[in-house]
């Protein structure tokens, strides 16, 4: 009995953990049924979930909320997994304009996808919502990386193999003025990190951050100052694969918010078909642990095995 | 609709490449064979043209041309013979590298266009220049001018009919605002007329003229007439109301002393099988004369010849 008890608690634990153990939480259906007992004494043991009011034991309103969450994270997974990328990412932008999912969420899309890909993600955006995302985030963000926003959002970049290398190396000079003259606060409003970062192809972004490297003797990132949205600009276009592994780091951490857990599902359903491998590898290398263990460690239920399937294990 | 005259029945793709070559034959150049075929084709018609022609005589019949003539007729005859798509991407090209960027084709270009023909031109400028055009358009600009044409080119708008009413008088309010204080540089100015649908700017247009009674260009146009505010103008007009645009364009080229040869051509070819019609009847109800005789008045020979067979003689 002590034993179902604390694994049944397990498996409705919403704390610090990835989901639910649906099959737990069955056998027990199937274990207690017409033992009303049995719960009752369940539910007077389990004080974080339940409190005594008067003659019946009441679930906590918070931990409800939570648990509710913790269900859902399959059958979000899982309407994620059906959609169209083009929806998936439209749904995603559109919830950062309303304040539930961090900007980063935007230059993560922004930068990561193909030309093409954002092109359907806008595409689909304006079906959805009857805007453009562009006057989406223009209107809704007014902090002072909203011109990097909108920019990032409307590029149409040029993804053939031409780079030309004298203008890659002066960008690279003019990317360095600009850090030096201005404070990060300036940074992220400067017109030409701005139209740099924006509208360059992405190779020949590459070029330009390695010139910066080999003129400074760092990496551009280390002297973006504390310049969040410069710094995941820099490295989704410059090391996606780095991004996404920090990414799904950030979610496992000890006490992670709600946005940091729910880019777990994100990253891993938006990379499976694309580059998941390299981001196993570049985790692996970063963290010093199988991006597998780590899943199979911290999250539960169905919403564990379709994390799994999706990493290719 | 379009002003061009095609024969009926038209001669066949090899009746017209032998017809050039022979105009292209022995000293000098037979331009008014020329103009007899290159002027009364349509796309298609030119395109099969040029391939059959390229297939006999093993030359590439545009190099032919710019060989055989010269001047402002070469470079009408240039600029007409590409289908509007690529033509719009060589003309932004052009105004680009221009010594100072060219900035009304830019936003006719970027303002005339459906949301949809804007990306085509944009598209075939990659392939073409190996460059994204808002990439090129950023770096030749600078200050007031590329936030402003790197934000109408760079954009993907709305293409749909849903306007917000209450939006619109918002908006009309902060337009009034910005006007009134003299700031047209304003971010809020560039944002209402880069990312908002053309729906919504007709609204907010029409708010602006109730509330104030006077049209936004005609407020715009009492205030100094810098070159930004007449780029500001130019693109309310051509998302507004493109055939008055085009109208007064070609009215100032035509009627000023001196001419503008770029401009007439520009208008002239980009317009000539699309609505140079209403463009031309509206011409005349201005001018008190028609287009043919104001194009007469002010250009000679073969230039001129090509031109009045563009319009519909």
């Amino acid at each position: 009995m002590a034993d179902e008890t604390l694994s049944l608690k397990k498996a409705f634990s919403g704390h610090g953990g990835f989901g639910v153990d649906e099959t737990t939480m069955a056998a027990m259906v199937a274990k207690w049924r017409k033992q009303p007992d049995q719960k009752s004494r369940f539910r007077n043991d389990f004080s974080g979930f339940f409190t005594n009011i008067g003659s019946i034991e009441k679930c906590e309103d918070d931990y409800l909320l939570r648990l509710k969450t913790e269900f859902s994270r399959f059958k979000n997974i899982m309407v994620l997994w059906l959609m169209h990328p083009w929806e998936r990412d439209a749904r995603w932008m559109h919830h950062v304009m309303h304040k539930s999912y961090p900007f980063t969420v935007i230059v993560e899309i922004a930068c990561t996808r193909t030309s093409e890909e954002l092109l359907g993600a806008k595409r689909a955006y304006q079906a959805l919502f009857n805007h453009s995302v562009e006057e989406d985030v223009a209107y809704h963000i007014k902090e002072s990386y909203s011109k990097l926003l909108v920019g990032l959002v409307s590029s149409f970049r040029y993804e053939g193999p031409q780079v030309d290398n004298e203008m890659a190396k002066w960008e690279a000079k003019a990317l360095g003025n600009a850090i030096k003259s201005g404070g990060s606060g300036k940074l992220i409003q400067n017109e030409e990190v701005i139209r740099i970062l924006t509208t360059r192809s992405k190779r020949h972004l590459k070029a330009t951050f390695k010139h910066y490297k080999e003129l400074h003797g760092k990496p551009i990132e280390e002297d973006l100052g504390a310049n969040l949205c410069l710094q995941e600009t820099v490295k989704c276009i410059d090391k996606p694969a780095k991004y996404f592994s920090e990414a799904i780091n950030t979610a496992f951490k000890e006490g992670a918010d709600k946005p940091s857990k729910l880019s777990l599902t994100r990253v891993i359903i938006s990379r499976a078909d694309v580059d998941m491998e390299e981001i196993k590898e570049t985790y692996h290398k970063q963290f010093g642990v199988k991006l597998e263990d780590m899943i199979t460690k911290n999250t539960h239920g169905h919403y564990k095995d379709t994390l799994l399937t999706l990493i290719g294990k | 609709m379009a002003t061009i005259s095609v024969p009926n029945p038209v001669p066949s793709a090899i009746e017209d490449a032998e017809k050039l070559r022979k105009a292209f034959q022995g000293w000098g150049t037979d331009e008014k064979a020329m103009i007899a075929v290159l002027a009364h084709r349509d796309v298609a018609q030119r395109k099969q043209i040029k391939i059959v022609y390229e297939e006999q005589y093993k030359e590439k019949l545009l190099k032919r041309i710019e060989s055989e003539i010269s001047g402002h007729f070469e470079r009408a005859v240039y600029r007409w013979f590409f289908d509007p798509v690529e033509r719009q991407a060589i003309m932004a090209n052009i105004a680009i590298k221009n010594k100072v960027v060219d900035f009304p084709v830019i936003i006719e270009i970027a303002c005339v266009n459906s949301s949809n023909e804007l990306l085509a031109v944009k598209q075939v400028y990659q392939s073409l220049y190996k460059h994204s055009m808002e990439e090129d358009v950023a770096s030749h600009t600078t200050g007031d001018f590329r936030k402003l044409l790197f934000a109408l080119i760079g954009t993907y708008r709305y293409d749909g009919d849903e306007i917000n009413t209450e939006l619109a008088k918002t908006e009309a309010k902060i337009l009034n605002d910005a006007i009134t204080k003299g700031e047209f540089n304003n971010d809020e100015i560039i944002r209402i007329l880069s990312t908002r649908s053309k729906a919504q700017l007709l609204a907010t247009f029409n708010c602006y003229k109730d509330a104030h009674n006077l049209s936004i260009t005609k407020a715009l146009s009492s205030k100094t007439p810098n070159d930004f505010v007449i780029a500001l103008r130019a693109a309310i007009r051509c998302m507004t109301t493109p055939t008055k645009y085009f109208e007064k364009v070609l009215r100032d080229t035509l009627q000023k002393s001196g001419i503008d040869e770029d401009t007439l051509t520009r208008v002239i070819v980009m317009h000539a099988e699309k609505d140079l019609k209403e463009i031309k009847e509206l011409f005349q109800t201005r001018a008190n004369m028609t287009l043919e005789q104001a194009v007469a008045k002010k250009t000679s020979g073969d230039y001129k010849n090509f031109l009045l067979a563009l319009i519909g003689n």
